[in-house]
């Protein structure tokens, strides 16, 4: 069963198209990966996806229990509440908010209590401000963040902050998650550890996951399924032996003087 | 000593006035980096509305602070709209002029239609005008009436930025418009409604003022509107105790110069204080500094 249906979608800014009639499914469930050469589009293309860009043409369409919702020339809060959260390549946390609250934000949007339950802080808002305090510290724990809840982002490691990201993108409840290069700047152990993670919240969370990765070794053990992209088209897709041994996909990599080398 | 007690008496009563409209000023800045120069003239519209409820419909003070200060909410969303909305992704030099061009309008617009004659607020009657002396020291109703509608005002405000939904919503988009966005938090929802929230504010602070001064005429709103927006500075733009403390301090530091020094120079030494809070510590009084990433 597809979650996401992604039919010829293109984006140009001015007379450079970045992605060209790309189409990509996804199956609920899955771990995918999206790699290419710099410049070859992916990020352009997560950023479709999330609505920061609105594609020239093409449809986006999101499956959710058994309904279709069309993503394309949404805008991007109504994107997420669609159920697709993100990542960002350069991490984009709110730095000076606490490690909680960052966590907190993305649960605004599920908030019910009104007006006047905050003012006189009636019973029904406590109830749910002590509710996503505590969903909060349970989705830290996952990634050992709860003993810092209350240091300020921009004061945690490198790594950690990674990790901060991600649990802020599922605190939005997220049925698609987008990673955009998760493990950027780590080194061989981090990556590990965060291999383990995403494997343990795609369980957790029934998630369906997506990322862009210029780490083979994370890409290749992990993904069930890559797509290739170059200069904005899909021009691969299959298991990882498959693309390991694809002729189109080395050609992207190496240069097309492949042969002649 | 009593002189000085006055004087501090009447610089709270025009600090309140600037710390109100300093609000909606750093509120504004805060969430989408504009100076709205038309802030000013909405504290001027919220006065004539205030205005003609008292005169022509006959309406107590109360009624009237809460209609203007409703017409202004409208009135702000409705710019944000028009004028600021089309240049969401624009440079901020396009907005800031646009944000001239609408406080002209406004300004030459009200004169259009309701004349660059001065009006004069009806005088107050009952417990409005009455006063109180402690030695040689007079306190007006009026005065106390104004500081304590700001400060619960500013209360109120307080409590919305820390506690609502949406006022955490201002918050966070306040520190990143596009992240706020993709945690689904509707952004364009919450920049109207905090230049709702600012203009509320500065329509009370426009009736406030027609009552405690009287008279007000369509460019009324320029010079308090500077000063206001220096109040902002000196505590720190964007951030919301600073446009408070701000206001009282140059309100109170324009009183004294006037009851102390010479009346001419007040305008001038608050200027000065722009001055050198730009050169000494331009992230204001309770503003970090920060150095520009390259």
């Amino acid at each position: 069963m597809s979650i996401l249906k992604v039919n010829k979608i293109t984006k140009s800014f001015g007379g450079l198209t970045a992605v060209s009639k790309a189409s990509l499914e996804l199956e609920k469930g899955e771990l995918l990966g999206l790699i290419g050469p710099n410049g070859a589009g992916k990020t352009t293309l997560f950023n479709l996806l999330t609505g920061i860009y609105v594609p020239d043409s093409g449809a986006i369409n999101l499956f959710r229990e058994g309904e279709e919702v069309a993503l394309h020339g949404l805008r991007p809060h109504n994107i997420c509440k669609a159920g697709l959260a993100r990542t960002f390549q350069n991490i984009r946390l709110f730095k000076d908010l606490t490690v909680l609250e960052n966590v907190r934000i993305a649960m605004n949007k599920n908030i019910k209590y009104g007006f006047i339950p905050s003012f006189f802080h009636l019973p029904s808002y406590r109830w749910e401000e002590k509710q996503s305090i505590d969903d909060s510290i349970e989705l830290l724990k996952i990634f050992n963040l709860d003993d810092k809840k209350d240091e300020l982002a921009k004061n945690l490691p490198y790594g950690e902050q990674r990790h901060l990201e991600i649990a802020r993108a599922l605190a939005t409840n997220p049925k698609l998650l987008l990673l955009d290069e998760p493990a950027a700047g780590m080194n061989p152990a981090e990556t590990e550890n965060l291999t383990k993670i995403i494997g343990e919240i795609r369980e957790e969370f029934d998630l369906t996951i997506l990322l862009i990765e210029h780490d083979m070794s994370l890409v290749m053990k992990i993904c069930e399924r890559i797509y290739v992209l170059d200069h904005g088209m899909v021009i691969a897709n299959g298991t990882p032996e498959e693309i390991r041994s694809n002729k189109r996909v080395i050609e992207a990599y190496l240069g097309e003087d492949i042969n002649d080398a | 000593m009593e002189g000085l007690l006055q004087q501090i008496v009447n610089g709270i009563t025009l600090g309140s006035i600037y710390a109100l409209m300093a609000l909606g000023y750093t509120m504004v800045y805060g969430i989408i980096r504009l100076i709205n120069f038309a802030h000013a003239d909405i504290y001027m519209i919220g006065a004539y509305v205030g205005y003609y409820c008292m005169s022509f419909f006959g309406l107590g003070f109360l009624p009237s602070l809460i209609i203007a200060m409703f017409i202004c909410t409208l009135l702000g969303i409705i710019i944000e709209k028009i004028a600021y909305r089309p240049l969401r992704n624009a440079t901020r030099i396009s907005v800031l002029i646009t944000a001239i061009g609408v406080s002209l309008f406004l300004e030459y617009g009200t004169m259009f239609f309701v004349t660059a004659n001065v009006r004069t607020y009806p005088e107050m009657t009952g417990l409005l005008a009455r006063t109180i002396k402690m030695g040689n020291i007079v306190i007006s109703m009026q005065q106390i009436l104004l500081v304590s509608i700001t400060i619960v005002l500013m209360i109120l405000l307080q409590f919305i930025v820390k506690t609502t939904r949406i006022g955490k919503a201002m918050r966070a988009v306040s520190m990143d418009k596009d992240a706020a966005e993709l945690m689904g938090i509707n952004v364009d929802s919450t920049i109207s409604f905090t230049f709702g929230l600012g203009s509320a504010l500065a329509g009370a602070a426009g009736v406030l003022v027609g009552v405690y001064y009287n008279s007000i005429n369509p460019l009324m709103g320029m010079v308090p509107g500077l000063k206001a927006f220096i109040a902002a500075v000196f505590g720190g733009i964007g951030i919301i105790p600073g446009a408070m403390i701000g206001g009282y301090f140059i309100g109170a530091v324009e009183v004294l110069v006037a009851g102390y020094g010479n009346s001419m120079y007040r305008d001038a030494v608050v200027f000065g204080i722009l001055i050198l809070v730009l050169i000494v510590k331009p992230s204001g009084l309770l503003g970090k500094n920060t150095r520009e990433k390259v």
